[in-house]
């Protein structure tokens, strides 16, 4: 961008916050004010909490076209309370003509798949895992319900124009190596407030080999750096992910940070050495390499959550699982991020082979990463899960133990009743 | 006006402050579980005024703003830490509720009784000697706080009027 004779260098976070907040420049550290160009909410921020507000408001949905609501936290939840909050949740959908998935799966798996996401884009989410709509070039972050409110109300939403903190991932994952390793090593590496809440931003050939859905889960995970946005330059693969859902991405090339732009840090990794990562009890940032734990025993694998019931993440797990038999003393089970991937796993013979394997399956829905319903963890359970986070008493009791791991990790696991290297099933 | 310091250690997250299983619950009954998993009886040893100490990263994790809820239920005053998670601070000044870096907080000791000096942007802590320094809140978001939280900011905003 010309100004004057000056260059002026932008970050990817700088370019889509200039265009939302309407100026030429934006310098890092500004407080701009942005209108949005989507707000997502879901069942347990959304209605419930905002609809009170807007009518104290005396105002209106500033634009109910650009809002997006999912119902997924309470779907599974099994009580009555839960299913009070649902009935809520469609009448005020109904009401409002917003648009509205019911049931259908996670929102920040759900909003993309159904093409609401495209580069450049500024999109505010009611949930903290909003970042994941990076992965597609999004400036996307979330909120909580009374600035949803007013986000809703007026539109616009204030900013401090971030840092960008690059990190940057050379060579390739090893076999049974996945996005989610990646993660559980950055927060061990930078710790949960690494990412400072500023912009995060993925780069590298290890980035360029990973699939749409395997990026989102490194976005997904940038709020357990404490990052705002987990952003990815949108390259071809985004452009072809995004016209196979017959969106238009744009004009996504000029969609990348300049490397002269200000308030730039780099941080370099190796994709090659990494292997698959867990997390112990209570913390993401409580990991180590696989290899280097004691032998812990499980009583729960869960496959779940917008972090780690994808399709790929069920495709991975699949490879583990196939022609193989969970162990009596474990149960594994399975909560597609969406009824469209479950779907798709149904057709390509994914389904079956965990099925056989013994996984029983819950609704397309937060299922037990919330904690919020009936399937959550007893006391005294410990179990080994492909969600994002394992704060203590999140998934259920107190007295639960929850480790993180990939989906394959957790896969490996349940046929061995202990976390297990999925590199051991592997060979054969 | 001295008020009681309950002291927390870093990323003390929104399951702590808001646990999931009580999130279908009014605040009311969340509130008496708030920090119980890290500070057993919090809600019943807690009185209207007081303040709490923490490290870094105070409110990890989730969007939920009964995290915010639940302290404002229980009348904490304030929330003083090293540093705050991104999504825990904007929904801190939403709600009213003062969240003010101090750089350093560790002379501080869980129980003492400490002075806030807002205007002067000083923590007090007498019976240490202590004076600590507060960062600044941002004027945007100090305009937010002294309308006593988003909305009533907003309501000043949209209908003038009223
Ligand atoms: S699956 Fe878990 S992390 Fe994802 S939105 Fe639901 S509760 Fe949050």
């Amino acid at each position: 961008m010309f100004i004057g004779v000056f260059i002026l260098y932008m970050s990817l976070a700088q370019k889509i916050l200039s265009r939302a907040a309407d100026h030429k420049y934006v310098n890092v550290g500004d407080i701009i004010v942005a209108k949005v160009d989507l707000a997502m909410i879901h069942d347990s921020g959304g209605p419930r909490r905002v609809a009170p507000i807007l009518k104290e408001l005396k105002s209106k949905i500033f634009d109910p076209s650009k809002v997006v609501l999912i119902s997924d936290h309470f779907v599974s939840s099994g009580t009555s309370e839960g299913n009070d909050i649902l009935k809520f949740t469609r009448k005020w959908a109904k009401h409002e003509k917003v648009p509205f998935y019911d049931g259908e799966g996670i929102c920040h798996v759900v909003l993309p798949e159904r093409g609401h996401l495209n580069p450049g884009m500024l999109v505010v989410g009611g949930d903290s895992h909003s970042p994941t709509g990076g992965a597609f070039g999004t400036y996307m972050f979330g909120i909580g319900a009374t600035e949803m409110a007013g986000v809703l109300a007026t539109g616009e939403i204030w900013i401090k124009v971030p840092e960008t903190i690059f990190l940057n991932w050379s060579g390739q994952l090893k076999p049974a190596v996945m996005a989610k390793d990646m993660m559980l090593f950055l927060c061990r590496k930078l710790g949960m407030d690494g990412g400072r809440y500023q912009a995060i931003e993925f780069s590298g050939d290890a980035i360029e080999q990973l699939t749409m859905q395997e990026r989102m889960t490194l976005s997904n995970m940038t709020a357990e750096l404490g990052a705002q946005v987990g952003l990815i330059a949108p390259d071809k693969k985004t452009e072809d992910y995004l016209q196979s859902l017959g969106n238009d991405p744009g004009n996504w090339q000029t969609l990348f940070t300049e490397i002269k732009a200000d308030g730039i840090e780099h941080h370099d990794f190796d994709a090659s050495g990494l292997e698959p990562q867990v997390a112990a009890p209570h913390s993401p940032s409580n990991s180590s390499s696989i290899g280097d734990i004691e032998k812990v025993n499980c009583d729960v694998a869960y496959i779940g959550a917008c972090t780690g019931a994808k399709y790929t993440d069920l495709k991975a797990a699949a490879t583990i699982l196939k022609d193989r038999t969970v162990v009596s003393t474990t149960k594994l089970r399975v909560a597609p991020a969406s009824l469209r991937d479950q779907n798709k796993a149904n057709a390509n013979g994914i389904m079956k082979i965990l099925e056989d394997a013994g996984a029983t399956f819950l609704p397309n829905a937060c299922g037990i990463c919330a904690g919020y319903g009936t399937d959550r963890l007893a006391s005294g359970i410990t179990c080994i899960s492909s969600t994002a986070r394992n704060f203590r008493g999140r998934m259920g009791a107190d007295s639960s133990e929850v480790w993180l791991g990939s989906p394959m990790t957790v896969a490996a696991s349940a046929i061995t009743g202990v976390i297990t290297d999925p590199r051991e099933f592997l060979k054969s | 006006m001295a008020t009681k310091a309950f002291v927390l250690g870093n990323n003390i997250d929104t399951d702590q402050l808001a646990p999931g299983r009580y999130m279908a619950a009014g605040i009311e009954k969340l509130a008496v579980h708030c920090l119980e998993a890290t500070y057993p009886r919090f809600s019943h040893l807690s009185s209207p005024g007081d303040v709490i100490i923490a490290g870094d990263n105070f409110g990890a994790g989730s969007s939920r703003e009964q995290a915010v809820e639940a302290l404002k239920f229980l009348k904490i005053s304030t929330v003083i830490a090293r540093s705050f998670a991104g999504i825990f601070y904007r929904n801190a000044i939403n709600l009213g509720l003062p969240a003010i870096v101090c750089k350093d907080v560790s002379g501080i000791q869980d129980g003492d009784f400490v002075k806030l000096r807002i205007p002067k942007n000083k923590l007090d802590v007498p019976s240490r000697n202590l004076s600590l320094d507060l960062e600044p809140i941002p004027p945007n978001l100090a305009e937010i706080l002294n309308s006593g939280g988003l909305i009533p900011h907003l309501k000043n905003r949209l209908n003038p009027n009223n």
